[in-house]
């Protein structure tokens, strides 16, 4: 298929037949994997970045990411809550404990049933081991821990092996193939399909999460994944999920799974 | 103390040119925005910034509220003596945070 000659319309019609094909027909996902990245093919967001911002990304001291990862070393030893207790009474050192955590992020979560992002983990292990009050889902607290953790697991493959995690992926691929919002769009037609060109005079990245949380210069604060999509899903002009929904974490455990064998940035940093 | 990452060689030659780097965790609220409920955010941004190197100053930027957050500020000095080189931020209400770096120069 000659895609790069299409025009953008006509290849979103194509897409979006291709899309409810697939949703008519989940058993065979056929249709919908044919017009997924070969793996050989993908590139993390970071290879369309100004020389500047790379410059930014790849030193520590200059990476305003790992202000966020200084802040969450202090909160790592910071007793709390009614266990009094703080991550390093249990983890130890973040440096040795966490690594590769991180990559392997979506984790299915047997006694819930569903897996679980970074953020989420975090989350469970604050309520449930330090019975301390939740952080605030994209709070400075929360991000800078969930920082901490992913620095541990720069430049590790993403890791996306347990089977069952495969309904989620699933799940995750249908929404990330379906259309929505006022734009009528769905977030292959762009990832997918024409990643490369240029949407408002900027290149369009694949989509692989393989920095987050990310330093965002436009938000100039560091950001989670589910941010990140919600700022996607109100570009398209779409109803956006809640925060911790469980379609943002079937989005999430699918975009890694998509981006499996990458390596992590983390805390990159993102124009 | 707000977290700062600062990059100083930790060593130089006598008369080597050396770059200096600088990151401090701040908004820099500009004053320009406004709450959902129509309340204006008051400006809360670093205004000054100061390098000195063995208690000489060195370095001194102004910074205004079009400055990015979290700014990071990198200049060149000449490596002269062995010592210190003390940074200092200054802002509104108050703010005061600093940080030094030590620097052998043979």
């Amino acid at each position: 298929m000659s895609r790069a000659r299409l025009s953008l319309p006509d290849n979103m019609r194509r897409h979006g037949c291709a899309a409810a094909v697939a949703i008519a027909l989940l058993s065979s996902m056929n249709v919908a994997e044919a017009a997924e990245i070969p793996l050989d093919q993908r590139r993390s967001s970071y290879d369309l970045m100004s020389r500047e911002t790379k410059a930014m990304q790849d030193e520590d001291t200059s990476n305003p990411g790992m202000l966020w990862v200084l802040e969450g070393e202090a909160l790592w030893r910071a007793k709390a809550g009614e266990a009094n207790r703080a991550c390093a009474d249990c983890h130890g050192d973040a440096r040795d404990s966490m690594k590769g955590v991180a990559a392997r992020h979506p984790a299915y979560d047997a006694k819930r049933g569903q897996p679980v992002d970074l953020e989420g983990r975090i989350s469970i292990c604050r309520a449930e081991q330090q019975k301390a009050p939740a952080f605030a889902l994209e709070s400075r607290e929360l991000l800078a821990l969930s920082a901490l953790v992913a620095r541990q697991s720069r430049g590790m493959p993403i890791e996306s092996k347990d089977e069952r995690l495969r309904p989620f992926i699933d799940k995750g691929r249908v929404l990330f193939t379906t259309r929505q919002g006022q734009l009528d769009i769905a977030c292959a037609q762009c990832h997918d399909d024409n990643w490369g060109k240029k949407l408002a005079g900027i290149a369009m990245p694949q989509a692989h999460p393989t920095g987050y949380p990310v330093y965002r210069l436009e938000w100039q604060t560091v950001g989670s994944l589910q941010r990140r999509l919600r700022n996607c899903m109100i570009g398209t002009r779409a109803e956006t999920y809640l925060y911790g929904s469980a379609e943002y974490v079937a989005l999430e455990t699918f975009l890694m799974w998509r981006a499996r064998g990458m390596l992590m940035e983390s805390p990159a940093v993102r124009p | 103390m707000t977290p700062a990452l600062i990059n100083v060689p930790a060593k130089a030659k006598r008369g080597e040119i050396i770059a200096i780097k600088t990151l401090i965790s701040h908004t820099m609220e500009t004053g320009f925005r406004y709450t959902t409920a129509g309340e204006r955010i008051p400006r809360n941004i670093i205004h000054t910034f100061v390098a000195a190197y063995n208690g000489e100053e060195i370095f001194r930027a102004e910074l205004f509220p079009a400055t990015s957050a979290n700014p990071f500020i990198t200049f060149h000095t000449v490596a002269t003596e062995s010592g210190t080189i003390e940074f200092k931020w200054s802002g509104d209400n108050g703010y005061v945070s600093t940080a030094s770096a030590k620097i052998v120069v043979e």
